[in-house]
């Protein structure tokens, strides 16, 4: 055996443990019947699957997939003028990075709690818009879509800017310079010439954000509040309160299978996936 | 009359600033191209050529001075509104776009018929016709640089900027390429701006040539009279080898061994093909260089006379 194959077998036996094993807990468990106080029972059944027809879960679905595509064009809307900041600032570039990164120091637990003290009707934004005067009542600013939305742009963000800085790096310069020689305004020269050659960092970037977006619960929980049930929320649910554990494991295999679907998609268009 | 200018320098000056540093690239040139001419910017690398370039392309903003293009001041104008087009020295063609992608780049709207016409037309002068839906990639080198011509000289600029435009290419083909660009200059008639560091490249292609060094002109004029009137050492030399002897200048190939003369010993005998380089010490202690027929055989060592023509000397001013 090579030597560089003899260093790959701890991550190989890792990853096996860890990825496959409870994909395939995951796989069997979807196709049992649930047990009275949580965990499965036999007999086999693929009603778990079928279940899954119901429009209401359909709904949830969509909206989960709703919220994690605008969450993710505003990721590349905010995220390509800083990685284009970040790509052009010369010798500040890795202070820049090193920034962005920054928030990863912190659980996203927290940040996220942080958040709900920021934008609660008690919360610093309200008690100092009602001290200016500027409005009476609080502003309804969280348990609503718009705050998981803000909460998960917030969270994702630096895995947009991070694969698009890094096709925004290696963009010759001169590519724009001749785009303006030959008469393209500055926003020609974004559209036809830097868009196009990014389009690899925007797939990436797209991806690392839409898919871990699809299937959140945390930022749901805590900043949607009751009202935005998500698809990871609803698998949650099934696992805790609802004690249905087939039924659970059905749904993330569907979700799984819909990212995975995006994935190929992505794929099959570009060259390259990152 | 003088010929109309096209393109005119007024004592433009260009400073970069690097942290405490200020480095002057450009010292006051003034300049003005002919329409029409192969117009050649000369000199070493880090002389201000090819700022030059870009500040008539506007990339680059002159400190101090003026550039006019067609009696129109255009120095504080954006790239995009000057009449000028540049063959960059990689080229820059677009890498996600077909060659006619890359050709048609820069025309407004492509569907008219005179557009269509003016795409094929282009695409035949430099031999490309066949490769107009290829990408870049799958280019060769002399290829890529076709069509960097193409893309630019397509919007009829008033004047084409080059820049070391054959460096990329291998030695084999530059020659060939040499020709072939000057053949299309005079073809479509446009002004050429071309910015080399290769004297060969300079004197086999231009009607005029300006020497730069350390960011100020040398001499401006045509290749005979730069290289065989240089007005500084500093151009004398950038132009081909030279003997100083006594302060005066001659060019190898106007010494010649015969029997009288200046008595010089061989020192080094260098055989070239089409002809020999010998390296000889005058008796003063002073080097020259001649070069002979390549049949000739001296020896070094051996004690020869040199002579050569006084209509050959140069004498210029030190610099």
């Amino acid at each position: 055996m090579k030597l560089r194959n003899i260093f790959l077998q701890p991550t190989a036996m890792l990853m096996a443990i860890t990825m496959l094993a409870p994909l395939a807990i995951i796989v069997v468990y979807s196709l049992l019947t649930r047990g009275a106080y949580g965990g499965v029972e036999l007999p086999w059944t693929i009603e778990n699957f079928t279940r899954l027809w119901d429009p209401v879960y359909g709904i949830i679905f969509l909206r989960s997939f709703w919220i994690a595509a605008v969450a993710t064009a505003l990721c590349l809307v905010l995220g390509f003028p800083l990685a284009m900041f970040i790509a052009r600032s010369g010798s500040r570039k890795n202070l820049y990075l090193s920034l962005v990164i920054l928030p990863f120091w912190t659980s996203f637990l927290i940040r996220t709690y942080a958040w709900m003290f920021l934008l609660r009707d008690t919360g610093i934004i309200n008690s100092v818009l009602q001290a200016l005067g500027i409005i009476r009542e609080p502003l309804p600013l969280l348990y609503n879509d718009g705050a998981v939305i803000l909460g998960l742009v917030y969270g994702f963000l630096p895995f947009m800017v991070l694969p698009l800085y890094a096709t925004l790096e290696r963009l010759d310069p001169s590519l724009l310079e001749a785009a303006a020689d030959l008469g393209a305004r500055p926003w020609d020269t974004l559209v036809r010439v830097t868009l196009p050659l990014c389009a690899p960092g925007i797939r990436a970037g797209a991806i690392l954000v839409f898919v871990p977006c699809l299937g959140t619960y945390l930022t749901s929980d805590l900043l949607g509040g009751s009202k935005t049930v998500l698809i990871g929320n609803l698998v949650q649910n099934q696992f805790t309160a609802s004690r249905d554990w087939p039924f659970g494991a059905a749904l993330s295999l569907a979700l799984m299978a819909v990212a995975m679907l995006l994935l190929f998609a992505a794929r099959r268009n570009g060259e390259e996936l990152l | 009359m003088p010929p109309e200018m096209v393109l005119e320098l007024r004592r433009v000056s260009k400073d970069f600033a690097s942290h405490r540093e200020v480095t002057r690239a450009v010292d006051e040139v003034s300049l003005a191209i002919p329409r029409g001419a192969f117009f050649s910017l000369l000199g070493p690398s880090g002389c201000g050529k090819t700022t030059i370039l870009r500040m008539v392309a506007g990339f680059e903003t002159p400190t101090s001075g003026e550039v006019w293009l067609n009696g129109q001041r255009i120095d504080a104008l954006p790239p995009y509104q000057r009449n000028v087009n540049t063959v960059f020295q990689s080229y820059a063609l677009f890498p996600h776009l077909t060659v006619q992608g890359n050709i048609e780049f820069g025309l407004r709207h492509k569907k008219g018929t005179d557009d269509i016409n003016r795409v094929r037309d282009v695409l035949k002068q430099v031999r490309l016709e066949a490769k107009a839906s290829r990408k870049p990639s799958e280019l060769s080198g002399g290829e890529r640089q076709r069509v960097a011509l193409a893309r630019a000289i397509i919007l009829q600029p008033d004047v084409l900027l080059l820049d070391e435009p054959l460096s990329a290419l291998d030695p084999q083909l530059r020659k060939q390429v040499r020709s072939e660009l000057r053949d299309l200059q005079r073809r479509v008639g446009v002004t050429f701006l071309f910015v080399t560091h290769d004297q060969e490249e300079a004197l086999s292609m231009s009607d005029q040539i300006a020497v730069m060094n350390a960011g100020a002109l040398e001499q401006v004029g045509t290749p005979r009279e730069i290289y065989a009137r240089p007005r500084t050492r500093f151009v004398a030399d950038f132009l081909g080898a030279m003997n100083w002897i006594d302060g005066i200048g001659v060019r190898p190939e106007a010494v010649s061994i015969c029997p009288e003369g200046r008595k010089a010993v061989v020192t080094s005998v260098t055989y070239l093909g089409s002809f020999c380089h010998i390296a000889m010490t005058l008796e003063s202690g002073e080097i020259i260089a001649a070069q002979t027929p390549p049949g000739s055989a001296y020896q070094p060592g051996q004690t020869v006379c040199v002579t050569w023509n006084p209509e050959d000397e140069i004498s210029c001013e030190a610099s």
